[in-house]
């Protein structure tokens, strides 16, 4: 049953940080490109236009969650199996999110480089 | 894709990386925290490390955050994975850990993913982009170009 807990930790970093991957790159999509802002505006015209975004805030908390799941997981179960196997689904479920739910084309080429990176990180956690 | 976008990049690997050593060393100090302590945590933002590792981490936000506002999500995570790759060569040139063949190998696919999502478009254009695309700036940008 004590394996239930580590499992359930990793479920809900992955949710929670796919969540809050997706919402964050929404909002900056709107907010457009920053660099170009910040030449035109100033810096202060970039912050406030971030901030101004709703879902930028919904991002943020749903990543604290993501970081208590993590300090939760890593006091049940061991770094080596936590950190990796959240970071590996979590590449997955990115990229299935952002093609959902961002409508980005996930190609062949991202496919590959997205499963390639996976398993890296998995084979570098072994 | 221009120079500065790829230091953007580069700076993502970086600090995300500097900045999760410094947390990880500053804890060391901590020792563990337990459930019933969690006050402990607050506190943990006056150690010098911590506090560096924080400042690290601000910085990995907001240039992921700026690689967010011109970069698709499924381009900026795999092109931004190196820091697992630059964790272990750091481990093995200054700390002389042993790396094994199977981490070896995934150092190696690791490599070879960044490498193949970098050669690809950083953008795709999607719905959104597509509202973008037919607003009168992007439409003189492009005429311009």
């Amino acid at each position: 049953m004590k394996d239930v807990y580590p499992w359930a930790a990793i479920a809900l970093i992955v949710l929670a940080s796919t969540t809050g991957d997706v919402l964050l790159s929404y909002s900056m999509k709107r907010v457009g490109d920053v660099g170009e802002l910040w030449q035109r505006r100033g810096v202060l015209a970039v912050i406030g236009r971030v901030l101004k975004t709703p879902t930028f805030a919904l991002g943020l908390m749903v990543m604290g969650v993501a970081f208590y799941g993590l300090l939760f997981g890593l006091s049940w179960g061991n770094l080596s199996l936590v950190v990796p196997a959240s970071a590996a689904l979590t590449f997955v479920a990115n990229a299935v999110a952002a093609r959902i739910f961002l409508h980005e084309r996930v190609g062949r080429r991202r496919w590959v480089a997205t499963l390639l990176v996976a398993a890296g990180v998995v084979l570098m956690a072994v | 894709m221009t120079f500065r976008k790829y230091l953007v990049l580069a700076g993502i690997t970086v600090f995300a990386t500097a900045g999760d050593s410094l947390l990880a060393r500053g804890m060391k100090d901590l020792g563990r925290v337990s459930l019933h302590h969690l006050s402990g945590l607050l506190l943990a933002i006056l150690n010098p490390w911590v506090t560096a590792g924080i400042l690290l981490l601000l910085a990995f936000f907001s240039c992921y955050m700026s690689a967010l506002s011109w970069a698709d999500l499924t381009y900026v995570l795999p092109a931004t994975s190196l820091g697992y790759v630059l964790v272990a060569l750091i481990a093995h040139f200054s700390f002389h850990e042993e790396i094994s063949t199977t981490r070896w190998l995934g150092i190696a696919l690791i490599a070879v993913g960044v490498g193949f999502v970098a050669a690809g478009p950083s953008v795709t254009p999607s719905r959104h982009q597509h509202a973008l695309d037919t607003s009168p700036d992007a439409v003189s940008q492009e005429v311009k170009s």
